[in-house]
C-alpha cells in the first residue's frame, strides 16, 4: 500500500507515553469530518427519541379530521401550532416523526444486538471447531447472502404474518451472515497468534478461549458492521413497513407513515416528503458513523 | 480454464439444495391446511383431499415428500397460483422480461453515470468534484428507495408534468408481446408513438431502481482507480512520458475494471431488491409486484414458486459473475 492512496488523519503530536487508546481513537475519528457530523445526528436522534413526550406538540395518534392534511406553517393555510402539517385524518406529523424517532432506533440496535449475539456465537463455533461444523455454518450463510436480502426477509414475514416483531426478526436473519464471517474469519487469524497458545497451554478451555481471549480481540470489525447493520436494518424494516409487511397502523414506523400517505402524493407533498426525509438522514449518519468508525478502528488503514 | 469452470458450477448445487429445502419448509410454515396451500384450492372435499394428500407425499416421511419436491420443480411443476390456476412458471416468465427490462436500463444507467463519476473524482482526488461525488454517492447509498421513487413522482410527474405516473405504456396501445421486451417490441411494431411512450414510462422507474448501483459504483470506481493509480507500473508509463488520458484509458482503468465487475455481478440481488420496491410504487407489471401482490392474496404457491425462480435466477447470475471473473482475471483462475 502506498502513501498515496491513504487519507491523511491528523497525526498526534509525539509524547514520551503513547496516548491513551480512546484518545487515539478519538484522534483519527474527529479527523473525519462526516463521522463527526454523523455521530451528532444520531446524537440528536437518540435526544429525540428520549425526549419524545416532552416535545411532541401533540399526541402521535390524535385524530381530528376538521385539521386533515394542514400544509406546513410555511405554506398558506398551515399553522406554526402543526409545523409540519397534518396527515390525512389529522395527525400531527412532527409529533409521530418524533415518536417514529423511538421505533426506528428500537428497530436499528435490537436488529443488529440479536443478530451481533446469534452471529459471533455461530462464527466463533465455526472458527473453532473447523470441520463439518463449520462447513454447515458457512454454507448456510453462503445460502442466505446468495438470496436477496429484502426478498428473503418479505418471503419470511409473509409465511409468519405481517408485524414488526416478525419484521424485526427477518432483517435480523438476512444481515445475520455479515456477522457470522466477520467473526469466524477473526479467530482464524487469532487463533494462529502466540497468545492463544499461551492461554491454551496455561490451561484454557475452549469456551474460555472463545469468548475471553479471542472475542475481544475481534471486536473492532464488528463494531463497525453494527454501525453499518443499523443502517441497513432501518432501511430493510421501514421497506417492509411501506409495503404493509412491517409496523402495522396507526403505529408512527415511519415506513409505515409513508404507505399510509402513498394515496396522498398527488395532493399533499407533506404527507410523503417528511418521513422518507428522516429516514434518510438517520440512515445516512448511521453510514457516515459506520465509515469514520472503520477508518479509525481498522489497524490495516492506520499508519 | 475447464477445470475452473467445473469447480465454480459443482459450488452451486449445495447452494441450490438450500433454496429449494428453504422454500420447501417455509410453505410448510404457514398458518392453515397445507394441502390447501399447496394445492392452490380451498375448500376440498375429502375424497380429493385425500388423493391429493398422497400426491404430495403426506403419507410418506418428509425427506421423501422433499425428493418428491425436488424432482417436480428440477421438471418446471412449480405449482399453481392460487388465484387464476395458472401454472407459476408460465406466470414467472410472461412478467420477468418487464424487470429485467427495467433492471437492464437501470444498470446501464447506472454504469453510464458511475464509471466516468468514479473515475473522475479518483484523477481529480479531494478536489470540490472528488468530494461532491462522494457525498452524493453516500446519500445515494442510504436513500430509501420506496421514498425517492415517491419525490419524483411528485417533481416530474406532479410539478412539471413530464413523465407518466404509473405502468408500462400508454392504455392506448396495445403491443403484441414478441420478445416481452417493449422498448424492441414498440420498435418492431408499426406505431413510433408507442416506443416514446414505453420510454417515457421507463425513465423514472429506471433512476430510482439505479441509484443504489451508481452509488455503490462510483465509489467502487473511485477507489479501485485510486489503488490502481499509486502502482509502480503507472508511474512507469509517467516516466516514460506518456499522456494523461493515456495513462488513465489504457493503463489504469484495465485493472482497475476488475474489481468493478464483481460488484457489478453482486448488485444483481440488489437490483431484484430494488425491483420488488420499484414496481410497487409504479405498478409496474414485473415479478416484483407480482410476488408482493401473491402476499396479501395469501397465494402461496406463487410466493414460493417466485420466491424459488428469483432465487435461482441470482445465483445463476452470481455464477456467471464468477466465470467472466476467471475470463477476465487469470490470477483467480489459477489458484484453486
Amino acid at each position: 500500500m502506498t502513501t498515496e492512496t491513504m487519507e491523511a488523519p491528523a497525526v498526534a503530536v509525539p509524547t514520551a507515553t503513547p496516548p491513551h487508546p480512546l484518545r487515539e481513537f478519538w484522534g483519527y475519528f474527529s479527523a473525519n469530518h462526516g463521522a463527526v457530523a454523523g455521530l451528532v445526528i444520531i446524537v440528536a436522534v437518540v435526544l429525540v427519541a428520549l425526549l419524545a413526550p416532552v416535545i411532541a406538540p401533540h399526541d402521535p395518534n390524535l385524530t381530528n379530521t376538521a385539521i386533515a392534511l394542514k400544509p406546513p406553517f410555511w405554506q398558506e393555510g398551515g399553522s406554526i401550532a402543526y409545523p409540519l402539517g397534518t396527515d390525512p385524518i389529522g395527525r400531527d406529523i412532527l409529533s409521530r416523526l418524533i415518536y417514529g424517532a423511538q421505533l426506528s432506533l428500537l428497530i436499528g440496535i435490537a436488529v443488529v444486538a440479536l443478530s451481533i449475539a446469534i452471529g459471533t456465537v455461530l462464527g466463533l463455533v465455526a472458527g473453532f471447531f473447523r470441520g463439518l461444523t463449520e462447513i454447515f455454518i458457512m454454507r448456510l450463510m453462503d445460502i442466505i447472502l446468495t438470496l436477496p436480502s429484502l426478498l428473503l426477509a418479505i418471503v419470511i414475514v409473509a409465511v409468519l404474518g405481517p408485524g414488526l416483531m416478525n419484521a424485526m426478526l427477518a432483517v435480523a436473519l438476512v444481515i445475520l451472515p455479515h456477522y457470522v464471517r466477520l467473526a469466524r474469519a477473526a479467530v482464524i487469524t487469532e487463533t494462529s497468534k502466540d497468545y492463544v497458545t499461551a492461554a491454551r497451554v496455561s490451561g484454557a478451555g475452549t469456551t474460555r478461549l472463545m469468548f475471553r481471549e479471542v472475542l475481544p480481540n475481534c471486536t473492532a470489525p464488528l463494531i463497525v458492521q453494527a454501525s453499518l447493520g443499523i443502517s441497513t436494518a432501518i432501511l430493510d424494516a421501514a421497506a417492509l413497513g411501506f409495503l404493509g409487511l412491517g409496523a402495522q397502523p396507526p403505529s408512527p414506523e415511519w415506513g409505515t407513515m409513508l404507505a399510509d400517505a402513498r394515496e396522498f402524493v398527488l395532493r399533499a407533498w407533506w404527507v410523503v416528503t417528511f418521513p422518507g426525509l428522516a429516514i434518510l438522514i438517520t440512515v445516512l449518519a448511521f453510514n457516515l458513523l459506520g465509515d469514520g468508525l472503520r477508518d479509525a478502528l481498522d489497524p490495516k488503514l492506520k499508519r | 480454464m475447464l477445470r475452473f469452470i467445473l469447480t465454480r458450477v459443482s459450488l452451486i448445487i449445495p447452494t441450490f439444495i438450500g433454496i429449494t429445502l428453504l422454500a420447501f419448509f417455509l410453505i410448510r410454515l404457514v398458518p392453515g391446511d397445507p394441502i390447501e396451500t399447496l394445492a392452490g384450492e380451498r375448500g376440498i372435499d375429502p375424497a380429493r383431499h385425500e388423493q391429493l394428500r398422497k400426491e404430495y407425499g403426506f403419507d410418506q416421511p418428509i425427506l421423501v415428500q422433499y425428493g418428491i419436491y425436488l424432482s417436480r420443480v428440477l421438471q418446471g411443476d412449480l405449482g399453481k397460483s392460487m388465484i387464476t390456476q395458472e401454472p407459476v412458471l408460465s406466470e414467472f416468465s410472461a412478467l420477468f422480461p418487464a424487470t429485467i427490462e427495467l433492471a437492464l436500463c437501470a444498470i446501464i444507467f447506472a454504469l453510464l453515470l458511475g464509471l466516468p463519476a468514479g473515475i473522475i473524482a479518483a484523477i481529480k482526488r479531494n478536489s470540490i468534484f472528488d468530494h461532491g461525488v462522494m457525498g452524493i454517492s453516500l446519500a445515494g447509498y442510504s436513500m430509501p428507495i420506496f421514498w425517492w421513487g415517491l419525490i419524483l413522482i411528485l417533481l416530474f410527474s406532479v410539478q412539471f408534468d413530464l413523465t407518466p405516473v404509473s405502468g408500462r405504456i400508454d392504455v392506448l396501445y396495445y403491443i403484441e408481446p414478441i420478445t416481452g421486451f417493449l422498448l424492441i417490441d414498440t420498435l418492431l411494431s408499426d406505431e413510433p408513438e408507442a416506443f416514446w411512450s414505453a420510454v417515457k414510462h421507463l425513465i423514472l422507474p429506471t433512476i430510482v431502481l439505479g441509484t443504489v448501483p451508481l452509488a455503490v459504483i462510483a465509489r467502487m470506481t473511485r477507489s479501485a482507480m485510486l489503488e490502481v493509480l499509486g502502482e509502480d507500473y503507472i508511474r512507469t508509463a509517467k516516466a516514460k512520458g506518456l499522456s494523461r488520458f493515456r495513462i488513465v484509458a489504457l493503463h489504469a482503468l484495465r485493472n482497475a475494471l476488475i474489481p468493478v465487475v464483481t460488484v457489478i455481478g453482486l448488485q444483481i440481488g440488489v437490483l431484484f431488491t430494488g425491483a420488488i420496491l420499484t414496481e410497487t410504487i409504479f405498478s409496474w407489471p414485473g415479478v416484483g409486484k407480482w410476488l408482493i401482490d401473491a402476499i396479501f392474496r395469501r397465494d402461496y404457491p406463487v410466493l414460493q414458486g417466485g420466491a424459488l425462480l428469483l432465487g435461482v435466477v441470482v445465483m445463476g447470475v452470481n455464477l456467471l459473475v464468477d466465470l467472466a471473473y476467471g475470463l477476465i482475471n487469470p490470477r483467480i483462475r489459477h489458484t484453486r
